[in-house]
């Protein structure tokens, strides 16, 4: 067989163990500027959030990954399972994030402008109004103790829309494999602290004038076919 | 549960069940039923947030004026007063805080009042865990313990540094005394969470949530940690806090030169 030829050869064999390596990540562009969500959010804060915190997340969510490629390759099950921790937070900071910034855009551009067609229904349906929806992310999100997210999600198992909240950087499928992000909010006090200092809740008032409802739209719509 | 000795009327939906002398005492209202004949006064004491012990831009500038008047008055007071709310109707009226923090902290699956009692006594020591010209080096008693403990001053600062860099989202960093192997540690907590709730005894605590540092140093939380130890920590107090702890775990003899 080819196979068996290509494995005889001494020299190649070398080469091919080492021919996969770890796909690592990389922070994405915002597709807005840092200064474009003001007056809800910042300029500073949007550089600081972007630049130096998901940045973090990224780099140290890529350097668990290279820990923990190695440690599979090793069999080092202590070694793998301890990375757990580090992989949840710098991973899930990272998928977090990057669902975030596509949760904003600028009011000139559309934030801020309620959903619209088959969301807009469905928040009805399962929440009454807008407004009680709002409402209710608001309450959690200000009730949430420590640091976190708030998430309005689509349950695709029971297709209705919830609102849920996670720990530090525990992506929304910790809390269930069936739920899927439509739109996060970030409460941890780094998204929010410059302008609002401890007043969370004016920050998470404001910040729905950018919430980018297309994008939840279109993500609503895809994943509810 | 706050035994209600005084014999006063308890304004709280609790008072059937904590009625001593099975009397029905009513649900709501300060209703003072017959058996009690002398005028019986509801005497309720709640928490009030303590001071720090320095004027607010005393530790500039390595803590600024804002921070300590937004963590301290808003941060800290928030809790203080969501305590006493809680306090209105709890079964924990009455604990000192060390009693509450360790009894609501329930082994891991925390009471309802643990975040706010644990919060308000975590910031009263933090507080006090500081000075104005403080940092540099212990002595004396202190200094042995910690060299005994951590093999030398740098060898703690470098391990109570790497833990505060450590965590995952909000915590808190403490040098504290091991009851049992009688040694002093370093350990980083979640959220709220402080040696007290698992018996131990601390000695010096860190506030590691962002608000604690975010308006002075950004996302450079070495800085900030850094500047703690250098510059604002208060071996004063950790000497009178050893000294206390030293009452209840016996460190070995002291070090009395001999003639």
């Amino acid at each position: 067989m080819a196979l068996k030829s290509v494995f005889s050869r001494k020299t190649l064999a070398p080469a091919l163990r080492h021919y996969r390596s770890v796909t690592t990540f990389t922070l994405p562009d915002l597709p807005y500027d840092y200064g474009a969500l003001e007056p809800a959010i910042s300029g500073e804060i949007m550089r600081l959030h972007h630049q130096k915190h998901h940045q973090t997340y990224v780099t140290n969510y890529n350097k668990a990954l290279e820990q923990l490629d190695a440690a599979v390759s090793k069999g080092d099950a202590k070694g793998v399972v301890q990375l757990q921790s580090a992989l949840k937070f710098n991973g899930g900071g990272h998928v977090n994030h990057s669902i975030f910034w596509q949760n904003l855009k600028p009011i000139s551009e559309g934030g801020g402008e309620p959903p619209h067609g088959v969301l807009g229904w469905a928040i009805d349906k399962d929440f009454g109004s807008l407004e009680a929806l709002v409402k209710k992310i608001n309450s959690e999100g200000a009730a949430l103790q420590g640091s976190g997210w708030v998430w309005l999600a689509l349950d695709k198992e029971q297709k209705i829309l919830k609102v849920e909240t996670t720990p530090n950087q525990d992506p929304l499928v910790t809390k269930g494999a069936s739920l899927v992000p439509l739109l996060g909010i970030d409460v941890w006090e780094h998204a929010y602290y410059l302008q609002y200092k401890n007043v969370r809740p004016d920050y998470l008032t404001n910040i729905w004038k950018v919430i980018n409802w297309k994008y939840a739209s279109e993500v609503y719509e895809k994943e509810s076919a | 549960m706050a035994p209600n000795w005084c014999g006063c009327g308890v304004a709280s939906a609790n008072s059937a069940k904590l009625s001593t002398n099975g009397l029905k005492l009513s649900s709501n209202r300060f209703n003072f039923s017959k058996p009690y004949p002398r005028r019986a006064y509801r005497v309720t004491a709640y928490y009030g947030l303590t001071t720090p012990p320095y004027e607010l831009d005393a530790l500039e500038p390595y803590m600024s004026k804002r921070t300590v008047e937004i963590h301290w008055g808003k941060h800290h007071n928030e809790h203080v007063e969501k305590l006493n709310r809680h306090l209105k109707t709890s079964a924990f009226y009455g604990h000192t805080l060390e009693e509450m923090v360790k009894a609501t902290y329930n082994n891991g699956s925390p009471l309802v009042e643990f975040n706010d009692a644990s919060s308000v006594w975590s910031h009263d020591f933090f507080w006090e865990s500081m000075q104005p010209k403080g940092g540099s080096m212990p002595t004396g008693g202190v200094l042995d313990q910690i060299e005994k403990d951590f093999g030398s001053f740098t060898n703690f600062k470098d391990e109570f540094t790497f833990a505060s860099l450590s965590l995952f989202g909000p915590g808190w960093v403490w040098l504290y005394l091991k009851r049992n192997e009688k040694k002093l540690a370093v350990a980083p907590t979640q959220n709220a969470i402080s040696p007290l709730v698992w018996g131990d005894i601390p000695i010096i605590g860190l506030d590691m949530w962002e608000h604690a540092y975010y308006l002075d140093y950004k996302d450079d939380r070495s800085a900030y940690v850094n500047n703690f130890l250098d510059h604002l920590v208060s071996w004063h107090s950790v000497m009178v806090r050893m000294m206390r702890a030293e009452a209840f775990v016996n460190l070995g003899e002291p070090k009395i030169p001999v003639a």
